[in-house]
């Protein structure tokens, strides 16, 4: 689980060596996120999202056990207890309020997180499980957002939840019984809302064991880093333990600073104000959107609007939006350059700046009303979100001519950091 | 039992290797799939709709009070339903159209009891995304073809609430429903 140099759980204090004996909780943590871990030397402010990831969703398990301290998931009184901890419980506004940014910032560094193992290869052999297992972590906490999202029972969270779960209801033949079933009934009701409670409460400790399977694969074969080459000796690594945990630490300070920001001076600024009006079957408020951490995926599915063939329109959108995720999970085996990191693939470096600037468009037509010109920008935005993986990926890693990479670590390092020192150990590659 | 089984494992087994101790493990494993595969329905059956929610699906309404060109917005399963009576007008407006030329071809008699053609109950449910088409209250836009319009995404469907402009795909639904009076039907 870890190179032959690492530092070594030693318990000096009695009491912590009858501990170790007995339970060797403290070695395991020592071992995960301690000295006992060595990092690569190199690592950037990129490499702190993971933690910021991990930091997001304590913050999401506490508020959010507090809130259901104060919900009654019952469709009678679900809005009424929610405006009731906004307004008469003692902090209830500011759980809330952290609650419903505090998914806004968890999404913001998983995106920041994924791109930069887009970035830098990081989905590549031999951590594709890492990738895998984040992937996963990633839909369930799409699936605990929209739940989430239900619960304050206003006009979004019921159409949130009637259009979404009417995404199953596209499927041919089961389709029908399959939304009825999601929502156990003919349209959201409080059957619908009593399960999306239980599973939001459910889900995200399935994320955090999900999470320790994520950090388990990652240790096996230890971080990559912003070279993308593979540690070599002592000389490539640090313990995670003063250095990262210090680096980390700043990152979170950075994090806490504009979610604050965010969270005490505009705390509405990313929700709609349809969601303070309490649901109502009989009206549709005039623009139904999701929060924006699914605007790209929305916008892949409104961007079909022919039939093809046999296959409705309806249901080619449904199945490109889940599509554009499954299609991640084939990312180790559809880019198959051995260089791993963008700082060597000039080609590839293009693309992926190419690729950001699709999503970001994709987000903002999913955000914009159904019409043009928004609708034919998000088909040809979606057509280049697929054409990225499924042709120019392989086809870059074909014919693409990577810049020489460097012998080491150290080698880059100190080629960056060390000519001033008249190091000689530094010998650049080129 | 084990090192007796280990010590004569070639013994009851004869010729193929085949021992007591296999027939019992796939007999055991196999008895409990079949237990848990039983355990499991009643853990997925739950989540669909109870014996409440099923109670509620079907909807008496009353049609003495809507005038021609009239509308009422009224529940069905929880979902909105529309109960129009329609005007000479509307009604020779909708068969003035060619069923051919329509994206989800249906005329007005197939969308209407026999005899009933004036009573167009549809579900108010906007078959592209799930939205509450706008028509049915007293001054609401109608659309262009005077039936309904929904405001999400501009579907326009026509006086018999066929689609006929926008993204949605079919026709508003015409729920199971029979007349128990001339002024009464019983939806569902």
């Amino acid at each position: 689980m870890s190179f032959p140099w690492a530092e070594q759980y030693t318990p000096k204090h009695p009491v912590m060596q009858w501990v170790d004996e007995k339970l060797p909780l403290p070695r395991l943590v020592y071992n995960a996120v301690g000295a006992g871990y060595p990092v690569p030397r190199n690592l950037n402010y990129f490499w702190n999202f993971g933690v910021l990831a991990g930091l997001a969703l304590v913050i999401q398990i506490v508020t959010g056990v507090i809130m259901a301290m104060h919900y009654g998931a019952n469709d009678l009184v679900a809005f009424g207890t929610v405006e009731q901890t906004m307004r008469d419980v003692n902090a209830g506004w500011l759980m809330r309020y952290a609650h419903a940014n505090g998914a806004s910032f968890f999404f913001i560094v998983v995106y920041l997180h994924i791109f930069r193992g887009l970035y830098f290869g990081s989905y590549k052999a031999p951590r594709e499980m890492v990738w895998l297992l984040g992937l996963v972590i990633f839909l369930l906490m799409m699936a605990t957002a929209f739940m989430g999202y239900v619960l304050p029972w206003g006009q979004m969270s019921y159409w949130g939840a009637k259009v979404i779960t009417g995404l199953f209801g596209a499927i041919p033949v089961v389709g029908e019984p399959i939304q009825t079933w999601l929502l156990g009934g003919f349209a959201p009701g409080n059957a619908s809302l009593n399960r999306f409670f239980s599973l939001h409460f459910l889900l995200p400790f399935v994320i955090a064991g999900v999470i320790i399977l994520h950090i388990w694969a990652l240790h096996i074969p230890g971080s990559s880093n912003p070279t993308g080459v593979e540690v070599k000796g002592p000389q490539d690594t640090v313990p995670f333990h003063p250095y990262y945990t210090a680096k980390d630490g700043f990152g979170a300070g950075v994090f806490l600073i504009a979610f604050s920001i965010l969270l005490f001076f505009a705390p509405n600024f990313l929700g709609h104000p349809d969601n303070y009006i309490e649901a109502n079957p009989l009206s549709t408020p005039a623009h139904i959107v999701p929060e924006w951490y699914f605007w790209p995926f929305y916008a892949i599915l409104r961007a079909f609007t022919v039939d093809f063939f046999f296959i409705p329109a309806k249901l080619l959108g449904v199945l490109a939006m889940f599509a554009s995720i499954l299609l991640l999970f084939f990312l180790p085996w559809l880019d198959t350059s051995p260089v791993r990191s963008g700082r060597y693939r000039p080609t590839f470096r293009k693309f992926w700046w190419i690729l950001l600037g699709d999503v970001a468009v994709l987000g903002y037509c999913g955000g914009a009303p159904a019409a043009e010109p928004f609708v034919m920008i998000s088909q040809i935005a979606a057509a280049y979100y697929f054409a990225h993986f499924l042709i120019i990926l392989p086809l870059i890693a074909r014919f693409e001519k990577p810049l020489p990479l460097p012998g080491s670590i150290t080698e880059a390092v100190l080629a960056t950091y060390g000519k001033t020192d008249g190091e000689t150990a530094a010998v650049p590659a080129e | 039992m084990a090192s007796v089984e280990q010590t004569d494992g070639t013994g009851p087994s004869g010729e193929d290797g085949v021992r007591r101790r296999d027939f019992i493990n796939i007999a055991a494993v196999s008895f409990a799939g079949v237990g848990g595969v039983a355990v499991v329905l009643p853990l997925i059956d739950q989540m669909n709709p109870s014996a409440d929610v099923l109670a509620l699906a079907s909807t008496e309404v009353d049609l003495s009070a809507i005038q021609p060109g009239q509308a009422i917005k009224t529940t069905f399963r929880s979902q909105p339903l529309f109960v129009r009576q329609l005007t000479a007008k509307e009604i020779a407006e909708a068969d003035k159209v060619d069923p051919a030329t329509l994206r989800d071809p249906q005329t007005l008699e197939e969308r209407t009891v026999d005899g009933k053609k004036q009573w167009l109950v549809t579900m108010g449910v906007c078959t592209h995304l799930g939205c509450v088409p706008l028509g049915a209250g007293e001054g609401e836009n109608r659309g262009e073809f005077g039936g309904y319009f929904c405001p999400c995404h501009g579907s326009s469907y026509d006086t018999a609430a066929r689609i006929r402009k926008g993204p949605a795909p079919k026709n508003l639904e015409v729920p199971k429903y029979s007349f128990t009076s001339d002024t009464a039907i019983l939806v569902g």
